[in-house]
Parts: C-alpha cells; structure tokens; sequence
C-alpha cells in the first residue's frame, strides 16, 4: 500500500496546529477522508469537524483508519510515530524534517516489526490526482495536478512539484504522486515506488526524480530495467559539489557512490530516458508513451 | 558536527570509562613546553576536525621541552585540509603492542548502527576493509535491544587480541554506550593501542554528532568545531539558512533543496556559474528577506535567478519578501522570476506591479536569461 486511494481514512496527528490546520482543510477540499485527528491537549473536542484523541491509539479504537499523516515537529516524532505503528497504522507519512538519526532508525524497526509502511521522513506526501492527497503538496490545485497515466516518484516536494506542472502543462495527467522523501533513511525506497506503480493498472509510465547521494537511483535502474512500463528519470545535482549537504541529508557525494554520473550511468544502462531539464520531460514522456502503446498494440 | 580530538576524548571518550593518555590542550609553543616537563616524552597533534593530520605533517614526536616547543611552533598556524591549527594537543607517548580499530557509526543504507572491529588498526579503515574484508568485523545493531557485553564477546570471539579480549569488550561497550546517550553519528577510535603494561588506550578519537539531534545535546555542541564557512555562510547560518559560496556569478535563490540543485543544473546547462546553493524550503520560506541580502551579498554576482514552485513553501509569502528586500537594497544586478505553485496568482501579480518584472513562465527561461545577463 503506497499509492494514496480515496477510500483510505486518514488520522492526522497535530491537526490543531497551524500548518496540520492549513494542509487538513486543503486535503478534506480535494477529497480526502479525514476520519480523526491527534490532540492530546483537546482529546474529546473537533476541529474543521473532526473529532480529536488523545492518541493514535485512542483514535484507532474508536474511528478506525488506514493511513496517518504527522504535523509533528522532530522533538516529538518518533513518540507519535511509535503510537501510530503500534496502533496499527498501515501506511504513516512522515513530513517532518531534521529528525535526529537514530529516533528515524528506532521508527523504522518498529515499522518494520509491526508491518507498518513509512514514507519519508521529510517528505511531501502522497498526491492521486481525482482522489485526494496526504501532506504537503498542492495536490488540491488542478493547474498542477490532473488525473492521468503517469506515475510521479520524487524525493523533493518543490521540484516534484514542478514536474507536474509541466506535465499539466503539456495535457498529461498523473496517476499517482509518491514523494519518497529527502532524508538518506526513507521507508519507502524508489524502488518499492516503482514496484507500486508497475503494478498499477491506471499507470502507463513513470517518471523518477532523483537526487545525487546514496545509492537509490542505482537500485531503482535495476529495478527499471525489468519493468514493462517506460521510466524516465531527472537527477537532480549535477552542478552540486561533492563532500556539500546540499539542504537535503540524503544529498551529499561522499567517496566514489552517490555522484550523477554514476546515477545517470546506471539509469541509461537500463533503458531509462534521462533528461537534462525539467521541461524536457513531458516530451520523453510523450514520446515513450506513444511508442509503449504502439508496441502493446503489435503484441496485442 | 565534528569534534576535535581532544574535545571527543575528555568530553565523551573518558567520562564514558575508556582509557586515554595523559595530555594537555596547548594554544603556544611556550605551553608546549611546559607541559612535557608535566607529561615527558610526547607527541605534539594538531587540533582541527580533520583525519588528515599525519599526512599533512601534523603531528610530531618530541624528547624534550625544546623539542616539543619547536614542534608546536611548526605545526600552530599550519593550515590542515582547510583548517587552521590554533591549538596542539600534547599527549604522552605510549608503548604500543598492537594497534586494533573500534567503532560505532550510523549505517544509513539499512537504517541500524553498525559496531566495527578490526586487529588491524592504526590506518585508513576503508583502505583495510577494501583490501581485506575479512579483517573488518561488522556487528549490525538492533536499536531497540541494544549492544551490551555479551554482544562485544560475541563479536572477539576467535579473535586473538594477546590478552586485550577483556578490556576491548569494555571499550566496544562503552563506544556503543556513548554513540545512543550523545546522538553520534560515528564514534571511533583509531588506534585503540594495547600497550606493553596491558592497559587498553584511545590514541586517536573522531566524533560525529547528528545535527539533527544538536536540540538535545546542547552541552556537547557547544564543544564542536566549527565548520568551514566562509563569511557569509556563516552569517546564513546564523539566520538558520542553508547557504553555500560556489564560485560562479549566478545568483540563486529557489525554495527547497531538490528545486534549488536543479535551478544550479540548468545554469550550468545553458554554460553559466551557479554562485550559490540557498534554499528557503520547509519552515525557512518566511526568510526571504535574509535570503537576498545573502546572495547579493556574494562578490561575482552579475545576475540572480529567483525559482520558486511552492508546495509547502507559500509563494506569496516568498514573493512579498522578496520584493520588499528588492525595494530596500535597490540592487543594481538584473533578476530573473519563475514563479508557480501555492500562492502563485499573488506572487506573479506583486512582482509585476512593484518591480515592473514579468515573471518567466519556464524555469528553464528564466535561467537562461540570467546566464545571459551574467556573460
């Protein structure tokens, strides 16, 4: 489970906050069902009309629901994501950033433990265009998201959503938005996206926006290269020097891995089409569409 | 956050029980001679947050008070990787049996902290490990059981240390022990030196706190080193922005990291300079203002891009303080807008009517022109 579906309930942990406030009536307005929210302050009250808990926990029993979204600050992360994998939680978007490392460590044992999925830390969300959205993604603005055949994976919330909008731009709809996170410990991987979209039946291709550091466009090319949909990839980092963290913690080239070249590299050497410039993708996507849809057509 | 040796060792290594040697924080060669006449025969080390000292000719051996005052004349002032050494370390000087390596450090790829041993300490652990596998035991960590000392045994055993099993079990524990309490990203000691009287001693240490965790290891913090910022990077730091000098004249300023690496791409792209990597993304997009003031701030700027596609990060609220920034530097340097995303009806419409500037309907446009302009 990691495409957003109109379907899932969703908890929101701190949606008294200012920004869960803000991004819980953006997402009701798109569709989204928001069955609960987190408040340890004001348990037993609502807000925008949904009823509050004390905990993840104490929601769980009495509204349950599939999928939490944390307005948590990084003091307080890993208390509210542990109650909401012990709760039961199947999929838990994790959008804070600057988490102390081994609190993200502890998060993901226990995820792991308790088949919970994470995605992110630090990430933008989950968007699927004509169904909802979970996070902090424009997801509610039709100029940038609209429903369509394309599969979006993306570390970074900013450029990811710069690629829908050119994909907009240029008439294609999206199928799913799946923002993995900037941090250099996700719980989802692009290659568990990829495997989510593959299996997707509304998606026909998929682009992945990746970023210098680690070694996950490395696996996801392997990935890719057994694929029956087409990929086409942005990395972005090319210009940045290696040894910097470059705002992202998963961003930084240290030693010989990590680096564009070796990214761009494994891509191609699977049959990805990587691009220089965001604008250039809705071309490529274009392109290979027609060319997959020729090709299903000659088998078919 | 790196810690200079001497701080890794009197503020975490001992406190902790691991045994270190004699020594004394020294700032001039006077002090250096001073202390051998406390300490004896010694080694003169130089202090910067850096793994390159030996190589570099930082570190020296000296017999006597003279010896040990001309040491820290010729190592003080030395520029080390970057750093300038403003203090020696001088430590005494061990009797050295056998040199193992010991470590704890962050294993992002699998997400778990991963206890490292070798016999063969003394050198550049990756060489080692690239060169023999075999001579490096890896111990992955499950965090929420913890490393104790059944696990250090466990993970000597077969190991012929020459009677050094005990002691480094207790050190292996011990660096485990300070990794979780001090938030380390790494914790190592290279050499951890058994010494002919059987004492077990750190000769080096290097220390890496998660700076994500600096909120709550505040008194530690306080001892680190210092980065290599430059001026103006410093300032950035001081106003919690993400600011690096590149060496362009490309001005940028873009909102969040993925954007802002992309916006320095397509620069280079069209055969510009980006002059900085600074983002204003997540709980920082309020901080426009300060932005400006910092790129413009750069001595080879001749353009400035401003890229800003909003989905956390407001665009009007970006673009207001942008524009009143603009109206209070009145800077001479040509800009260039691409604007879209959350709020970008109200960014476009105030940068028209208060700069007169018509926005860029292409990011790549946009960097284009400011690649042009700088030419």
């Amino acid at each position: 489970m990691i495409i957003f579906r109109r379907s899932h309930r969703v908890l929101v942990q701190g949606l008294t906050g200012k920004q869960g406030t803000f991004w819980a009536e953006k997402m009701i307005a798109c569709g989204t069902r928001i069955v609960a929210g987190v408040s340890p302050k004001r348990a037993g009250e609502t807000q925008l009309g949904v009823p509050l808990f004390a905990s993840a926990a104490a929601a769980m029993a009495a509204l349950p629901y599939e999928v939490a979204v944390m307005f948590i600050p990084p003091a307080a992360a890993k208390n509210a994501a542990l109650d909401a994998i012990a709760a039961g939680t199947r999929l838990l978007v994790c959008l804070t950033e600057h988490i102390p490392g081994q609190d993200v460590m502890a998060m993901h044992l226990a995820a792991r433990r308790h088949g919970t999925r994470i995605i992110g830390p630090n990430t933008a969300g989950l968007v699927t265009p004509g169904e909802g959205f979970v996070g902090i993604m424009p997801g509610h603005n039709p100029n940038i998201f609209r429903p369509g055949p394309v599969g979006v994976i993306s570390r970074s919330g900013s450029l990811g959503t710069l690629i829908a909008l050119n994909l907009t731009r240029a008439g294609i709809g999206q199928s799913a938005f799946i923002g993995i996170g900037g941090d250099a410990m996700v719980g989802t991987t692009p290659v568990e996206a990829l495997c989510a979209l593959e299996e997707d039946e509304r998606t026909k291709a998929v682009v992945l926006v990746g970023e210098i550091g680690g070694s996950m466009e490395e696996e996801a090319a392997e990935y890719a290269a057994q694929m029956s949909k087409p990929v086409i990839a942005f990395v972005a980092g090319r210009a940045s020097p290696p040894g910097k963290k470059m705002g992202h913690a998963g961003a930084i080239v240290t030693g010989s891995g990590g680096g564009y070249a070796s990214k761009r590299g494994a891509l191609e050497k699977a049959g990805v089409l990587v691009v220089d410039t965001p604008r250039e993708i809705p071309g490529a996507v274009s392109r290979r569409l027609s060319h997959a849809s020729v090709m299903s057509g000659s088998r078919g | 956050m790196n810690f200079e040796e001497h701080a890794a060792k009197t503020k975490v290594l001992s406190l902790a029980g691991v045994p270190i040697p004699r020594g004394k924080l020294c700032l001039s060669p006077q002090e250096a001679g001073a202390a051998f006449r406390e300490i004896g025969p010694c080694v003169v080390k130089a202090q910067v947050p850096t793994g390159k000292r030996g190589k570099a000719g930082g570190i020296k051996k000296a017999e006597s008070a003279a010896e040990a005052a001309l040491a820290a004349q010729a190592i003080l002032g030395m520029a080390i990787d970057g750093y300038p050494v403003e203090r020696v370390l001088i430590e005494e000087r061990a009797e050295i049996l056998r040199e193992f390596y010991a470590a704890v450090v962050s294993d992002a790829a699998e997400c778990r902290p991963l206890v490292l041993f070798s016999t063969e300490g003394g050198m550049d652990i990756e060489e080692t490990s690239a060169r023999q596998p075999q001579a490096v035991r890896r111990c992955p960590v499950e965090i929420d059981r913890g490393f104790g000392g059944e696990e250090a045994r466990a993970m000597l055993a077969g190991l012929d240390l020459s009677g050094a099993e005990a002691g480094v079990a207790a050190v292996l524990e011990a660096l485990y022990t300070i990794y979780r309490e001090r938030d380390a990203e790494l914790i190592e000691i290279n050499p951890l030196a058994f010494l002919k009287d059987g004492r077990v001693l750190a000769l080096d240490c290097k220390l890496t706190l998660d700076d994500a965790a600096v909120f709550r290891q505040a008194e530690l913090a306080s001892a680190g080193a210092g980065d290599k910022a430059t001026e103006l990077e410093r300032c950035g730091a001081e106003r919690g922005l993400k600011f690096i000098e590149l060496d362009g004249n490309v001005g940028v300023l873009a909102n969040g990291a993925g954007l802002t690496m992309t916006t320095m791409d397509v620069i280079r792209h069209f055969g510009g300079k980006p002059a900085n990597f600074l983002e204003i993304g997540g709980e920082a997009y309020t901080k426009a203002e300060a932005a400006l003031d910092l790129v413009l701030g750069g001595a080879g700027v001749k353009s400035l891009v401003i890229n800003f596609c909003g989905a956390f990060a407001r665009t009007d609220v970006m673009a207001e303080g942008v524009v009143t920034a603009w109206e209070k530097l009145k800077p001479k340097v040509p800009v260039f807008f691409s604007i879209h995303g959350t709020g970008e009806d109200e960014a476009v419409a105030l940068v028209r009517r208060r700069l007169g500037i018509d926005p860029f309907d292409f990011m790549e446009d946009a960097v284009k022109a400011a690649v042009d302009a700088a030419r």
